[in-house]
């Protein structure tokens, strides 16, 4: 009986050995919380630009990416302290509900439309997104949907709504998928459907789309016909006086910093070289 | 990548053994306890345990991140987005897998032992200790499973840990953000990597396991 006994003890203190070798706690410096969108992250840009940031303030960055709506969500239970986001009218409401003061804006690029490299519902003939989507429709072409609470879904919504239709997945060829943009391409890949995606997601991704063809949009940003596709990033601290746990001050000099001339500078020439266009373009306003 | 992988991995290992451990401690006494005592409303406290193994993980993760929000009862903690915050969905969804298993390998050692044990006069501490030890191989089992089950889960990390380079992405979440990414070969390796993983830690409880059954071996 003994025996049994040192033995489960083993198991147990064998377990908690393992949790022993947990990575010491990092020393004391402060800690910035950004919940921002999916796209920031996977594109590369936050790892490029956020080592900066951590040296020149001695701070550390945790960087929770999820998509936009999750983001303000976040941001207004007060466990970020700052987000960075894609979906303006999201982003006006979450500051006039008071979670968040003193927006600024960051940088945009836009939204084109992919599709099968045959076109078949004729989207590449298009002139804007509205008409692209009417001619989707017509051919009851498939189409993959985030069908999340993104900034991306907000504009996909924002431009059935241009063209007075209203898709529903009984009528087949509308698929929504709720997951994240690069899940949904990787499905439209797959299902030889048309998908509204942001093009740096799409640049990163590209070469593990051979099915798929940039239909609507242009070659880069300043090609892009239709200006309603523009895709702007905002940045917003959280308010401190709703939220009083946030880091307010590291908050406030993160948008100092990433609204500042050299940071926007770099933002601008990220993906240059491995893309041969930029991801982003910097258009933070002076304050 | 691979420079990046020594973290995720020992932060693996961390959470799930840690939370492994606390559900053992809660989990096996409380496990013997429903099996021995004439417990009021043993039935539905079964039904209800049982009913917790099918926990989805997802709700479990919600259900800690409302807690441990800032605006939430426990936002104090300040734990939301930390490894503790994983800690706790992982005792929740690990303890009715320890304290259903538990309870039916014990239930399933021969009633005579406790009547004689009654007989010899022991205690009630004593007798629990030692049905727990005739019951060691459905116990070690009970502990194997919940570790699986923690090691492997996605739905709560993600939701309550956020997935931050360095500080919270476990494996799971790294395979999550390299299939969203495209990064199929990746992910199938980081994969490959969390199965190995748990194929040591099982050969070691196992292991201990048999060594209690024969030390003279």
């Amino acid at each position: 009986m003994r025996r049994v006994a040192r033995s489960l003890l083993a198991v147990v203190l064998c377990a908690g050995l393992l949790s022993a070798c947990a990575p010491a706690a990092a020393p004391a410096q402060q800690v910035l919380r950004l919940a921002t969108t999916t796209s920031t992250q996977d594109s590369g840009l936050l790892d490029a630009l956020l080592p900066l940031f951590e040296q020149q303030y001695n701070a550390r960055v945790d960087v929770v990416a999820v998509g936009t709506g999750q983001a303000l969500e976040i941001g207004a239970k007060g466990d970020a302290d700052v987000v960075l986001v894609h979906a303006r009218a999201r982003e006006d409401k979450f500051v006039s509900e008071g979670d968040g003061i003193n927006r600024r804006d960051v940088m945009y690029n836009d939204f084109v439309i992919v599709g099968p490299q045959a076109d078949p519902a004729g989207v590449g003939g298009a002139a804007s997104a509205k008409e692209a989507f009417a001619r989707i429709v017509a051919a009851s072409a498939p189409f993959a949907s985030r069908g999340d609470d993104s900034g991306t879904y907000t504009k996909e919504k924002g431009i059935w709504a241009s063209a007075v239709i209203t898709p529903t997945t009984d009528s087949g060829w509308y698929l929504s998928l709720g997951q994240g943009m690069g899940e949904t391409l990787l499905t439209a890949n797959e299902k030889s459907a048309y998908t509204l995606t942001d093009r740096g997601t799409w640049l990163s991704m590209q070469t593990k789309l051979p099915n798929l063809g940039l239909l609507l949009g242009g070659a880069t940003v300043a090609e892009n016909q239709d200006k309603s596709l523009l895709n702007p990033y905002g940045v917003i601290p959280v308010n401190p006086a709703k939220h009083p746990g946030v880091n307010a001050e590291l908050a406030a000099k993160f948008v100092e910093w990433i609204t500042a001339p050299d940071i926007q500078k770099l933002i601008g020439e990220y993906g240059q070289d491995k893309y041969g266009q930029p991801l982003f373009y910097p258009n933070a306003a002076k304050p | 990548m691979l420079d990046s992988l020594s973290p995720i991995l020992l932060l693996t290992l961390a959470v799930s053994s840690t939370a492994l451990l606390v559900a053992a401690v809660i989990g096996l006494p409380l496990g013997a306890f429903l099996a021995l005592r004439p417990v009021p409303g043993k039935r539905l406290i079964e039904l209800l345990i049982y009913t917790g193994m099918g926990l989805p993980p997802v709700v479990v993760g919600l259900a800690v991140y409302l807690l441990l929000s800032r605006s939430g009862p426990l936002g104090a903690l300040g734990w939301l987005f930390t490894p503790s915050a994983m800690i706790v969905a992982q005792i929740i969804i690990a303890l009715p897998v320890v304290i259903g298993l538990t309870m039916s390998a014990v239930e399933s050692v021969d009633p005579a032992l406790k009547l004689q044990l009654r007989a010899l006069g022991a205690t009630p501490a004593q007798v629990m200790w030692t049905l727990l030890g005739e019951a060691r191989l459905g116990v070690l089992s009970a502990i194997i499973a919940a570790f699986g089950s923690i090691i492997s889960e996605v739905g709560a990390v993600l939701l309550v840990g956020g997935n931050i380079e360095g500080q919270t992405r476990v494996l799971t979440t790294a395979i999550v953000l390299e299939t969203r990414k495209g990064n199929f070969e990746l992910a199938l390796a980081l994969g490959a990597v969390l199965l190995s993983l748990a194929f040591w830690v099982n050969f070691g409880m196992v292991r201990l396991g048999r060594r209690a059954d024969a030390p003279w071996r």
